[in-house]
Protein backbone atom coordinates (compact mmCIF):
# COMPACT_ATOMS: atom_id res chain seq x y z
CA UNK A 1 0.00 0.00 0.00
CA UNK A 2 1.05 3.54 -0.65
CA UNK A 3 1.08 6.25 2.00
CA UNK A 4 -2.18 7.64 0.64
CA UNK A 5 -3.82 4.24 0.75
CA UNK A 6 -2.69 3.71 4.32
CA UNK A 7 -4.08 7.11 5.22
CA UNK A 8 -7.45 6.12 3.71
CA UNK A 9 -7.42 2.92 5.75
CA UNK A 10 -6.86 4.87 8.97
CA UNK A 11 -9.59 7.33 8.05
CA UNK A 12 -11.95 4.44 7.41
CA UNK A 13 -11.10 2.93 10.80
CA UNK A 14 -11.63 6.27 12.55
CA UNK A 15 -14.91 6.68 10.72
CA UNK A 16 -16.04 3.33 12.09
CA UNK A 17 -14.95 4.12 15.64
CA UNK A 18 -16.31 7.64 15.73
CA UNK A 19 -19.02 7.99 13.10
CA UNK A 20 -20.07 11.41 14.38
CA UNK A 21 -16.65 13.02 14.00
CA UNK A 22 -15.94 15.27 11.04
CA UNK A 23 -12.72 13.84 9.64
CA UNK A 24 -12.47 16.13 6.61
CA UNK A 25 -10.52 18.74 8.54
CA UNK A 26 -8.18 16.29 10.25
CA UNK A 27 -4.68 17.74 10.42
CA UNK A 28 -2.11 15.02 9.83
CA UNK A 29 0.64 16.47 11.99
CA UNK A 30 -1.59 17.24 15.02
CA UNK A 31 -2.17 14.45 17.56
CA UNK A 32 -5.54 12.68 17.16
CA UNK A 33 -6.17 13.29 20.83
CA UNK A 34 -6.23 17.06 20.29
CA UNK A 35 -8.68 16.90 17.41
CA UNK A 36 -10.97 14.00 18.14
CA UNK A 37 -12.79 12.83 21.24
CA UNK A 38 -10.97 9.53 21.46
CA UNK A 39 -9.91 7.85 24.66
CA UNK A 40 -7.46 5.04 25.36
CA UNK A 41 -10.04 2.39 24.54
CA UNK A 42 -10.58 3.94 21.12
CA UNK A 43 -6.85 3.99 20.44
CA UNK A 44 -6.66 0.32 21.20
CA UNK A 45 -9.33 -0.11 18.55
CA UNK A 46 -7.12 1.36 15.84
CA UNK A 47 -4.59 -1.35 16.68
CA UNK A 48 -7.28 -4.01 16.82
CA UNK A 49 -8.83 -2.98 13.52
CA UNK A 50 -5.44 -3.14 11.78
CA UNK A 51 -4.97 -6.63 13.14
CA UNK A 52 -8.48 -7.66 12.13
CA UNK A 53 -8.29 -6.25 8.63
CA UNK A 54 -4.67 -6.74 7.60
CA UNK A 55 -3.20 -9.14 10.16
CA UNK A 56 -0.75 -6.48 11.23
CA UNK A 57 0.53 -7.00 14.77
CA UNK A 58 1.55 -3.86 16.61
CA UNK A 59 3.40 -4.55 19.84
CA UNK A 60 2.27 -2.59 22.88
CA UNK A 61 5.53 -0.66 23.16
CA UNK A 62 4.85 0.82 19.71
CA UNK A 63 1.38 2.20 20.51
CA UNK A 64 2.95 5.62 21.02
CA UNK A 65 3.77 5.72 17.29
CA UNK A 66 0.06 6.05 16.52
CA UNK A 67 -0.29 9.49 18.04
CA UNK A 68 -1.13 11.42 14.88
CA UNK A 69 -2.03 10.59 11.30
CA UNK A 70 1.47 11.49 10.12
CA UNK A 71 3.27 9.35 12.68
CA UNK A 72 0.83 6.49 12.12
CA UNK A 73 1.43 6.48 8.37
CA UNK A 74 5.21 6.74 8.93
CA UNK A 75 5.07 3.78 11.26
CA UNK A 76 2.85 1.65 9.05
CA UNK A 77 4.44 2.43 5.68
CA UNK A 78 7.26 -0.16 5.86
CA UNK A 79 4.96 -2.65 7.60
CA UNK A 80 2.18 -2.38 5.04
CA UNK A 81 4.28 -2.08 1.89
CA UNK A 82 3.51 -5.66 0.89
CA UNK A 83 -0.13 -5.56 1.95
CA UNK A 84 -2.58 -5.52 -0.95
CA UNK A 85 -5.20 -2.86 -0.89
CA UNK B 1 -11.72 -25.10 21.37
CA UNK B 2 -13.07 -21.61 21.97
CA UNK B 3 -10.85 -18.56 22.27
CA UNK B 4 -13.05 -17.32 25.10
CA UNK B 5 -15.95 -18.80 27.03
CA UNK B 6 -18.07 -16.18 28.81
CA UNK B 7 -20.13 -17.22 31.80
CA UNK B 8 -23.43 -15.33 31.97
CA UNK B 9 -25.51 -13.61 29.29
CA UNK B 10 -26.22 -10.42 31.20
CA UNK B 11 -25.30 -6.98 29.93
CA UNK B 12 -21.60 -7.40 30.67
CA UNK B 13 -21.29 -10.88 29.17
CA UNK B 14 -23.09 -9.86 25.99
CA UNK B 15 -20.98 -6.72 25.63
CA UNK B 16 -17.75 -8.67 26.12
CA UNK B 17 -19.01 -11.22 23.61
CA UNK B 18 -19.63 -8.52 21.00
CA UNK B 19 -16.10 -7.16 21.39
CA UNK B 20 -14.47 -10.56 21.11
CA UNK B 21 -16.63 -11.81 18.26
CA UNK B 22 -16.08 -8.55 16.37
CA UNK B 23 -12.36 -9.13 16.56
CA UNK B 24 -12.76 -12.63 15.15
CA UNK B 25 -12.54 -14.69 18.29
CA UNK B 26 -14.49 -17.90 18.55
CA UNK B 27 -16.70 -17.09 21.51
CA UNK B 28 -19.38 -18.92 23.43
CA UNK B 29 -21.60 -17.39 26.13
CA UNK B 30 -23.12 -19.93 28.51
CA UNK B 31 -26.14 -18.85 30.57
CA UNK B 32 -27.78 -21.00 33.24
CA UNK B 33 -31.14 -19.22 33.14
CA UNK B 34 -33.72 -19.76 30.42
CA UNK B 35 -33.36 -16.19 29.21
CA UNK B 36 -30.71 -13.50 28.75
CA UNK B 37 -30.27 -10.34 30.78
CA UNK B 38 -29.27 -11.48 34.28
CA UNK B 39 -30.32 -8.78 36.71
CA UNK B 40 -31.62 -6.64 33.87
CA UNK B 41 -34.07 -9.02 32.37
CA UNK B 42 -37.81 -9.21 31.85
CA UNK B 43 -40.56 -11.73 32.23
CA UNK B 44 -44.18 -12.24 31.21
CA UNK B 45 -46.97 -12.97 33.64
CA UNK B 46 -50.70 -13.18 32.94
CA UNK B 47 -50.29 -11.38 29.63
CA UNK B 48 -48.13 -8.52 30.89
CA UNK B 49 -44.42 -7.88 30.45
CA UNK B 50 -42.38 -6.87 33.45
CA UNK B 51 -38.84 -5.54 33.62
CA UNK B 52 -36.56 -6.86 36.33
CA UNK B 53 -33.83 -4.44 37.26
CA UNK B 54 -34.03 -1.47 34.98
CA UNK B 55 -35.89 1.53 36.40
CA UNK B 56 -33.76 3.81 34.33
CA UNK B 57 -30.65 3.69 32.30
CA UNK B 58 -28.23 6.04 34.03
CA UNK B 59 -25.37 7.92 32.32
CA UNK B 60 -27.77 9.27 29.70
CA UNK B 61 -26.28 11.96 27.51
CA UNK B 62 -28.04 13.35 24.42
CA UNK B 63 -27.20 12.19 20.92
CA UNK B 64 -24.02 13.73 19.61
CA UNK B 65 -22.31 13.88 22.99
CA UNK B 66 -18.80 12.59 22.41
CA UNK B 67 -17.59 12.27 25.95
CA UNK B 68 -18.86 10.02 28.69
CA UNK B 69 -19.54 6.34 29.27
CA UNK B 70 -22.59 6.05 27.03
CA UNK B 71 -20.82 7.54 24.01
CA UNK B 72 -17.80 5.37 24.68
CA UNK B 73 -19.72 2.12 24.89
CA UNK B 74 -21.68 2.82 21.71
CA UNK B 75 -18.38 3.44 19.89
CA UNK B 76 -16.83 0.32 21.31
CA UNK B 77 -19.80 -1.85 20.35
CA UNK B 78 -20.23 -0.16 16.94
CA UNK B 79 -23.85 0.48 17.84
CA UNK B 80 -25.54 3.61 16.55
CA UNK B 81 -26.90 6.19 18.98
CA UNK B 82 -30.48 5.71 17.81
CA UNK B 83 -30.52 1.95 18.19
CA UNK B 84 -31.13 2.03 21.95
CA UNK B 85 -33.94 4.55 21.33
CA UNK B 86 -33.31 6.22 24.68
CA UNK B 87 -35.87 8.70 25.93
CA UNK B 88 -34.84 11.09 28.74
CA UNK B 89 -36.65 11.30 32.06
CA UNK B 90 -39.08 14.04 33.06
CA UNK B 91 -37.62 14.64 36.51
CA UNK B 92 -36.87 12.87 39.77
CA UNK B 93 -36.66 13.69 43.45
CA UNK B 94 -34.93 12.75 46.67
CA UNK B 95 -37.60 13.08 49.35
CA UNK B 96 -36.72 13.34 53.04
CA UNK B 97 -39.11 14.55 55.76
CA UNK B 98 -37.82 18.15 55.81
CA UNK B 99 -36.20 18.62 52.42
CA UNK B 100 -36.94 17.53 48.86
CA UNK B 101 -34.27 17.85 46.18
CA UNK B 102 -35.29 17.58 42.54
CA UNK B 103 -33.03 16.72 39.68
CA UNK B 104 -33.26 16.39 35.92
CA UNK B 105 -30.75 15.47 33.28
CA UNK B 106 -29.12 18.83 33.91
CA UNK B 107 -26.55 19.24 36.67
CA UNK B 108 -27.01 23.01 36.85
CA UNK B 109 -30.59 22.50 38.00
CA UNK B 110 -29.54 20.10 40.74
CA UNK B 111 -26.74 22.40 41.89
CA UNK B 112 -29.31 25.17 42.37
CA UNK B 113 -31.57 22.85 44.31
CA UNK B 114 -28.74 21.92 46.66
CA UNK B 115 -27.64 25.55 47.03
CA UNK B 116 -31.17 26.68 47.90
CA UNK B 117 -31.79 23.93 50.44
CA UNK B 118 -28.29 23.93 51.91
CA UNK B 119 -26.86 27.45 51.37
CA UNK B 120 -24.29 26.89 54.14
CA UNK B 121 -22.81 24.00 52.13
CA UNK B 122 -22.53 25.88 48.82
CA UNK B 123 -18.74 26.09 48.67
CA UNK B 124 -18.21 22.63 50.11
CA UNK B 125 -20.59 21.07 47.61
CA UNK B 126 -18.73 22.85 44.82
CA UNK B 127 -15.39 21.44 45.98
CA UNK B 128 -16.85 17.95 46.26
CA UNK B 129 -18.26 18.28 42.76
CA UNK B 130 -14.85 19.27 41.37
CA UNK B 131 -13.24 16.25 43.02
CA UNK B 132 -15.91 14.00 41.52
CA UNK B 133 -15.67 15.26 37.96
CA UNK B 134 -11.89 14.99 38.01
CA UNK B 135 -11.96 11.40 39.19
CA UNK B 136 -10.75 8.94 36.53
CA UNK B 137 -13.13 5.98 36.49
CA UNK B 138 -10.57 3.70 34.90
CA UNK B 139 -8.02 4.43 37.62
CA UNK B 140 -8.41 1.67 40.16
CA UNK B 141 -5.68 2.65 42.63
CA UNK B 142 -7.74 4.57 45.20
CA UNK B 143 -10.98 3.01 44.17
CA UNK B 144 -12.01 1.32 47.40
CA UNK B 145 -11.63 4.20 49.87
CA UNK B 146 -14.74 4.74 51.97
CA UNK B 147 -16.98 7.24 50.21
CA UNK B 148 -18.46 8.35 53.55
CA UNK B 149 -14.98 9.20 54.73
CA UNK B 150 -14.08 11.16 51.59
CA UNK B 151 -17.43 12.96 51.33
CA UNK B 152 -17.18 13.77 55.06
CA UNK B 153 -13.97 15.66 54.30
CA UNK B 154 -15.92 18.01 52.04
CA UNK B 155 -19.44 18.30 53.49
CA UNK B 156 -20.50 19.07 57.05
CA UNK B 157 -24.28 18.80 57.03
CA UNK B 158 -25.23 15.14 57.66
CA UNK B 159 -28.70 15.75 56.21
CA UNK B 160 -27.25 16.66 52.80
CA UNK B 161 -24.82 13.75 52.96
CA UNK B 162 -27.65 11.28 53.60
CA UNK B 163 -29.70 12.78 50.77
CA UNK B 164 -26.83 12.43 48.30
CA UNK B 165 -26.10 8.87 49.33
CA UNK B 166 -29.71 7.68 49.05
CA UNK B 167 -30.05 7.42 45.25
CA UNK B 168 -26.41 6.52 44.70
CA UNK B 169 -26.56 3.60 47.10
CA UNK B 170 -29.90 2.31 45.88
CA UNK B 171 -28.64 2.35 42.31
CA UNK B 172 -25.29 0.78 42.88
CA UNK B 173 -23.84 0.01 46.27
CA UNK B 174 -22.95 -3.54 47.18
CA UNK B 175 -21.62 -2.33 50.53
CA UNK B 176 -23.98 -1.74 53.42
CA UNK B 177 -24.11 1.87 54.67
CA UNK B 178 -21.13 2.93 52.57
CA UNK B 179 -19.72 2.80 49.05
CA UNK B 180 -16.32 2.61 47.49
CA UNK B 181 -15.34 6.16 46.60
CA UNK B 182 -14.94 5.07 42.97
CA UNK B 183 -18.54 3.85 42.98
CA UNK B 184 -19.68 7.10 44.54
CA UNK B 185 -18.00 9.16 41.81
CA UNK B 186 -19.29 6.99 39.02
CA UNK B 187 -22.82 6.92 40.41
CA UNK B 188 -22.87 10.64 41.20
CA UNK B 189 -21.88 11.53 37.67
CA UNK B 190 -24.17 8.95 36.09
CA UNK B 191 -27.23 10.14 38.04
CA UNK B 192 -26.76 13.86 38.75
CA UNK B 193 -24.43 15.03 35.96
CA UNK B 194 -25.64 12.78 33.15
CA UNK B 195 -29.06 11.39 33.91
CA UNK B 196 -31.87 8.91 33.40
CA UNK B 197 -33.37 7.54 30.22
CA UNK B 198 -35.33 4.51 29.13
CA UNK B 199 -36.23 2.95 25.80
CA UNK B 200 -39.97 3.03 25.11
CA UNK B 201 -39.91 -0.76 24.92
CA UNK B 202 -37.95 -1.13 28.15
CA UNK B 203 -34.90 -3.20 28.84
CA UNK B 204 -35.79 -5.87 26.29
CA UNK B 205 -34.91 -3.49 23.47
CA UNK B 206 -31.36 -3.09 24.74
CA UNK B 207 -31.02 -6.83 25.28
CA UNK B 208 -32.38 -7.53 21.83
CA UNK B 209 -29.89 -5.14 20.23
CA UNK B 210 -26.97 -6.64 22.12
CA UNK B 211 -27.87 -10.25 21.42
CA UNK B 212 -28.59 -9.52 17.74
CA UNK B 213 -25.27 -7.79 17.36
CA UNK B 214 -23.47 -10.63 19.12
CA UNK B 215 -25.07 -13.32 16.96
CA UNK B 216 -24.56 -11.37 13.75
CA UNK B 217 -20.83 -11.41 14.48
CA UNK B 218 -20.86 -15.19 14.80
CA UNK B 219 -21.01 -15.45 18.59
CA UNK B 220 -22.60 -18.54 20.11
CA UNK B 221 -25.09 -18.34 22.96
CA UNK B 222 -26.20 -21.35 24.98
CA UNK B 223 -29.16 -20.84 27.35
CA UNK B 224 -30.09 -23.34 30.09
CA UNK B 225 -26.39 -24.11 30.26
CA UNK B 226 -24.90 -23.63 33.70
CA UNK B 227 -21.24 -24.14 34.52
CA UNK B 228 -20.84 -26.59 37.38
CA UNK B 229 -17.07 -26.64 37.55
CA UNK B 230 -13.91 -25.14 36.15
CA UNK B 231 -11.27 -27.88 36.06
CA UNK B 232 -7.93 -26.32 36.98
CA UNK B 233 -4.51 -27.60 36.04
CA UNK B 234 -1.24 -25.84 36.64
CA UNK B 235 -2.74 -22.41 37.34
CA UNK B 236 -5.03 -22.45 34.34
CA UNK B 237 -8.61 -23.34 33.58
CA UNK B 238 -8.29 -26.50 31.50
CA UNK B 239 -11.93 -27.49 31.00
CA UNK B 240 -15.31 -25.89 31.54
CA UNK B 241 -17.67 -28.54 32.95
CA UNK B 242 -21.36 -27.90 32.38
CA UNK B 243 -24.32 -28.83 34.57
CA UNK B 244 -25.19 -31.77 32.32
CA UNK B 245 -21.68 -33.18 32.71
CA UNK B 246 -20.47 -32.29 29.23
CA UNK B 247 -17.29 -30.25 28.83
CA UNK B 248 -16.11 -27.43 26.65
CA UNK B 249 -12.58 -26.21 26.11
CA UNK B 250 -11.46 -22.61 26.00
CA UNK B 251 -8.20 -20.71 25.96
CA UNK B 252 -9.65 -18.38 28.57
CA UNK B 253 -12.77 -17.84 30.62
CA UNK B 254 -14.43 -14.52 31.41
CA UNK B 255 -16.99 -14.90 34.17
CA UNK B 256 -19.80 -12.51 35.01
CA UNK B 257 -21.21 -14.96 37.54
CA UNK B 258 -19.93 -13.00 40.53
CA UNK B 259 -16.72 -13.23 42.52
CA UNK B 260 -17.67 -15.80 45.15
CA UNK B 261 -19.81 -17.65 42.63
CA UNK B 262 -16.89 -17.90 40.19
CA UNK B 263 -14.37 -19.04 42.80
CA UNK B 264 -16.80 -21.73 43.89
CA UNK B 265 -16.61 -23.22 40.39
CA UNK B 266 -12.83 -23.59 40.59
CA UNK B 267 -11.94 -27.13 41.65
CA UNK B 268 -8.57 -26.10 43.08
CA UNK B 269 -10.10 -24.03 45.91
CA UNK B 270 -12.11 -24.85 49.00
CA UNK B 271 -15.68 -23.64 48.51
CA UNK B 272 -15.89 -19.97 49.60
CA UNK B 273 -18.52 -19.06 52.15
CA UNK B 274 -21.82 -17.47 51.24
CA UNK B 275 -21.00 -14.80 53.82
CA UNK B 276 -18.37 -13.26 51.54
CA UNK B 277 -21.10 -12.49 49.05
CA UNK B 278 -23.12 -9.29 49.23
CA UNK B 279 -25.99 -8.80 51.66
CA UNK B 280 -27.89 -6.08 49.85
CA UNK B 281 -31.05 -7.29 48.24
CA UNK B 282 -34.38 -5.82 47.27
CA UNK B 283 -38.04 -6.56 47.08
CA UNK B 284 -40.03 -4.81 44.40
CA UNK B 285 -43.75 -4.42 43.88
CA UNK B 286 -45.12 -3.63 40.46
CA UNK B 287 -48.60 -2.18 40.14
CA UNK B 288 -50.38 -1.88 36.81
CA UNK B 289 -52.92 0.94 36.87
CA UNK B 290 -56.15 1.80 35.04
CA UNK B 291 -54.78 5.28 34.27
CA UNK B 292 -51.53 7.08 33.72
CA UNK B 293 -49.57 8.49 36.69
CA UNK B 294 -49.88 11.96 35.19
CA UNK B 295 -53.68 11.61 35.39
CA UNK B 296 -53.36 11.79 39.18
CA UNK B 297 -50.70 14.49 39.05
CA UNK B 298 -47.71 12.28 39.48
CA UNK B 299 -45.11 13.25 36.89
CA UNK B 300 -41.93 12.22 38.69
CA UNK B 301 -39.81 9.59 36.98
CA UNK B 302 -38.14 8.30 40.14
CA UNK B 303 -38.76 9.25 43.77
CA UNK B 304 -36.08 8.18 46.25
CA UNK B 305 -37.64 8.40 49.70
CA UNK B 306 -36.47 8.14 53.28
CA UNK B 307 -38.70 8.85 56.26
CA UNK B 308 -36.15 10.16 58.76
CA UNK B 309 -32.97 12.22 58.78
CA UNK B 310 -30.79 9.11 58.79
CA UNK B 311 -30.67 6.74 55.83
CA UNK B 312 -30.06 3.07 56.66
CA UNK B 313 -28.74 1.11 53.72
CA UNK B 314 -28.40 -2.35 55.16
CA UNK B 315 -29.91 -5.79 55.26
CA UNK B 316 -33.01 -5.44 57.47
CA UNK B 317 -33.74 -7.79 60.36
CA UNK B 318 -37.25 -8.36 59.10
CA UNK B 319 -38.37 -9.30 55.61
CA UNK B 320 -38.44 -5.71 54.34
CA UNK B 321 -37.25 -2.28 55.48
CA UNK B 322 -40.10 0.19 54.91
CA UNK B 323 -38.21 3.29 56.00
CA UNK B 324 -36.74 4.05 52.58
CA UNK B 325 -37.29 3.04 49.00
CA UNK B 326 -37.45 3.93 45.34
CA UNK B 327 -40.67 4.65 43.47
CA UNK B 328 -40.38 4.44 39.71
CA UNK B 329 -42.97 5.28 37.08
CA UNK B 330 -41.77 4.02 33.71
CA UNK B 331 -44.47 6.21 32.15
CA UNK B 332 -42.75 9.40 33.20
CA UNK B 333 -40.21 9.68 30.42
CA UNK B 334 -40.50 12.12 27.54
CA UNK B 335 -41.98 9.61 25.08
CA UNK B 336 -43.73 10.72 21.90
CA UNK B 337 -46.67 8.46 22.71
CA UNK B 338 -47.85 7.07 26.05
CA UNK B 339 -47.06 3.56 27.26
CA UNK B 340 -49.95 1.13 27.08
CA UNK B 341 -50.57 1.22 30.81
CA UNK B 342 -49.71 3.19 33.93
CA UNK B 343 -47.20 1.48 36.19
CA UNK B 344 -45.83 2.19 39.66
CA UNK B 345 -42.83 0.19 40.85
CA UNK B 346 -41.63 0.38 44.44
CA UNK B 347 -38.30 -1.05 45.59
CA UNK B 348 -37.26 -1.55 49.22
CA UNK B 349 -34.36 -3.21 51.01
CA UNK B 350 -35.06 -6.83 51.93
CA UNK B 351 -33.52 -9.73 53.78
CA UNK B 352 -32.67 -12.69 51.53
CA UNK B 353 -32.51 -15.31 54.29
CA UNK B 354 -35.89 -14.40 55.70
CA UNK B 355 -37.53 -14.71 52.27
CA UNK B 356 -35.63 -17.87 51.36
CA UNK B 357 -36.63 -19.56 54.62
CA UNK B 358 -40.36 -19.16 54.02
CA UNK B 359 -42.26 -22.32 53.02
CA UNK B 360 -44.06 -21.93 49.71
CA UNK B 361 -47.49 -21.04 51.03
CA UNK B 362 -46.12 -18.54 53.54
CA UNK B 363 -43.92 -17.02 50.85
CA UNK B 364 -46.98 -16.43 48.70
CA UNK B 365 -48.86 -14.84 51.60
CA UNK B 366 -45.84 -12.75 52.61
CA UNK B 367 -45.68 -11.33 49.10
CA UNK B 368 -49.31 -10.22 49.40
CA UNK B 369 -48.89 -8.80 52.88
CA UNK B 370 -45.73 -6.90 51.99
CA UNK B 371 -47.22 -5.65 48.74
CA UNK B 372 -49.75 -3.78 50.89
CA UNK B 373 -47.24 -2.54 53.42
CA UNK B 374 -44.67 -1.40 50.82
CA UNK B 375 -47.24 0.55 48.83
CA UNK B 376 -48.67 1.97 52.04
CA UNK B 377 -45.17 3.25 52.77
CA UNK B 378 -44.69 4.68 49.28
CA UNK B 379 -47.88 6.75 49.24
CA UNK B 380 -46.40 8.92 51.98
CA UNK B 381 -44.27 10.41 49.19
CA UNK B 382 -46.45 10.22 46.05
CA UNK B 383 -50.21 10.60 45.43
CA UNK B 384 -52.20 7.58 46.59
CA UNK B 385 -52.66 5.37 43.52
CA UNK B 386 -53.88 2.25 45.28
CA UNK B 387 -57.50 2.43 44.09
CA UNK B 388 -56.32 2.49 40.43
CA UNK B 389 -54.45 -0.79 40.61
CA UNK B 390 -55.65 -3.50 38.21
CA UNK B 391 -52.84 -6.03 38.50
CA UNK B 392 -49.81 -6.55 40.72
CA UNK B 393 -46.72 -8.62 40.97
CA UNK B 394 -43.96 -8.69 43.56
CA UNK B 395 -40.45 -9.97 43.17
CA UNK B 396 -38.24 -10.77 46.10
CA UNK B 397 -34.57 -11.55 46.86
CA UNK B 398 -35.20 -15.16 45.86
CA UNK B 399 -36.44 -14.01 42.45
CA UNK B 400 -33.28 -11.94 42.06
CA UNK B 401 -31.24 -14.99 42.94
CA UNK B 402 -33.01 -16.98 40.23
CA UNK B 403 -32.18 -14.39 37.58
CA UNK B 404 -28.64 -13.56 38.69
CA UNK B 405 -27.57 -16.74 40.48
CA UNK B 406 -25.94 -14.39 43.01
CA UNK B 407 -25.59 -15.73 46.54
CA UNK B 408 -28.09 -14.03 48.86
CA UNK B 409 -29.86 -12.53 45.83
CA UNK B 410 -27.26 -9.78 46.16
CA UNK B 411 -28.35 -7.26 43.53
CA UNK B 412 -25.02 -5.52 43.29
CA UNK B 413 -22.85 -8.53 44.08
CA UNK B 414 -20.01 -8.69 46.56
CA UNK B 415 -18.94 -5.67 48.63
CA UNK B 416 -15.30 -6.18 47.69
CA UNK B 417 -14.84 -5.41 43.99
CA UNK B 418 -12.14 -6.80 41.72
CA UNK B 419 -11.43 -3.67 39.75
CA UNK B 420 -8.63 -5.23 37.71
CA UNK B 421 -10.72 -8.30 36.86
CA UNK B 422 -7.96 -10.79 37.61
CA UNK B 423 -8.19 -14.00 39.64
CA UNK B 424 -5.63 -16.47 40.99
CA UNK B 425 -5.66 -18.17 37.58
CA UNK B 426 -3.84 -16.88 34.52
CA UNK B 427 -6.72 -17.44 32.13
CA UNK B 428 -9.75 -16.70 34.30
CA UNK B 429 -11.10 -13.16 34.59
CA UNK B 430 -14.23 -11.57 36.01
CA UNK B 431 -16.53 -8.90 34.60
CA UNK B 432 -19.93 -7.53 35.54
CA UNK B 433 -21.11 -6.35 38.96
CA UNK B 434 -18.25 -7.88 40.90
CA UNK B 435 -15.63 -6.28 38.70
CA UNK B 436 -17.02 -2.98 39.78
CA UNK B 437 -19.17 -0.98 37.37
CA UNK B 438 -22.86 -0.61 38.16
CA UNK B 439 -26.01 0.00 36.22
CA UNK B 440 -26.63 -0.99 32.63
CA UNK B 441 -24.04 1.34 31.17
CA UNK B 442 -21.61 0.26 33.89
CA UNK B 443 -22.19 -3.43 33.24
CA UNK B 444 -21.70 -2.99 29.51
CA UNK B 445 -18.55 -0.94 30.14
CA UNK B 446 -17.26 -3.66 32.44
CA UNK B 447 -17.71 -6.33 29.76
CA UNK B 448 -16.01 -4.15 27.18
CA UNK B 449 -13.04 -3.13 29.31
CA UNK B 450 -12.35 -6.61 30.66
CA UNK B 451 -12.60 -8.07 27.15
CA UNK B 452 -10.19 -5.41 25.88
CA UNK B 453 -7.80 -5.72 28.74
CA UNK B 454 -7.60 -9.46 29.27
CA UNK B 455 -8.91 -11.16 26.15
CA UNK B 456 -7.84 -9.03 23.19
CA UNK B 457 -4.23 -8.14 23.96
Amino acid sequence: MTRDEIRDVILDILEGIAPDENLDDLKDEVPFREQLELDSMDFLDIVMELRKRYRIQIPEEDYGELVSMESTVNYLEPRMKEVAK
Amino acid sequence: MYDTVIIGAGMSGLAAGIRLAYFDQKVCIVERHTTIGGLNSFYRLRGRSYDVGLHALTNYTPKGTKKGPLARLLRQLRIGWDEFALVPQIGSTIAFPDVTLSFKNDFEYFRQQVNEAFPHERDNFERLFQALVDYDDLDYTTADRSAREVVGEYLNDPYLIEMLFLPLMYYGSARENDMDFAQFCIMFRSIFCEGFARPFQGVRLILKKLSQKYRSLGGELKLRTGVSKLAIDNGRVKRVVLDDGSEILAKRVLSSAGWVETLRMCDDLPAPSRRQAGQVSFVETISSLDRMPQDFNHDQTIVFFNDSSKFHYEKPDGLVDLRSGVICSPNNYQYDEPLKEGVMRVTCLANFDRWADLPEEEYRLAKLEWYDRINGSAIRFVPDYRSYVVETDTFTPTTIQRFTWHDNGAVYGAPQKRYDGTTHLRNLFVCGTDQGFMGIVGAITSGISMANWHCLR
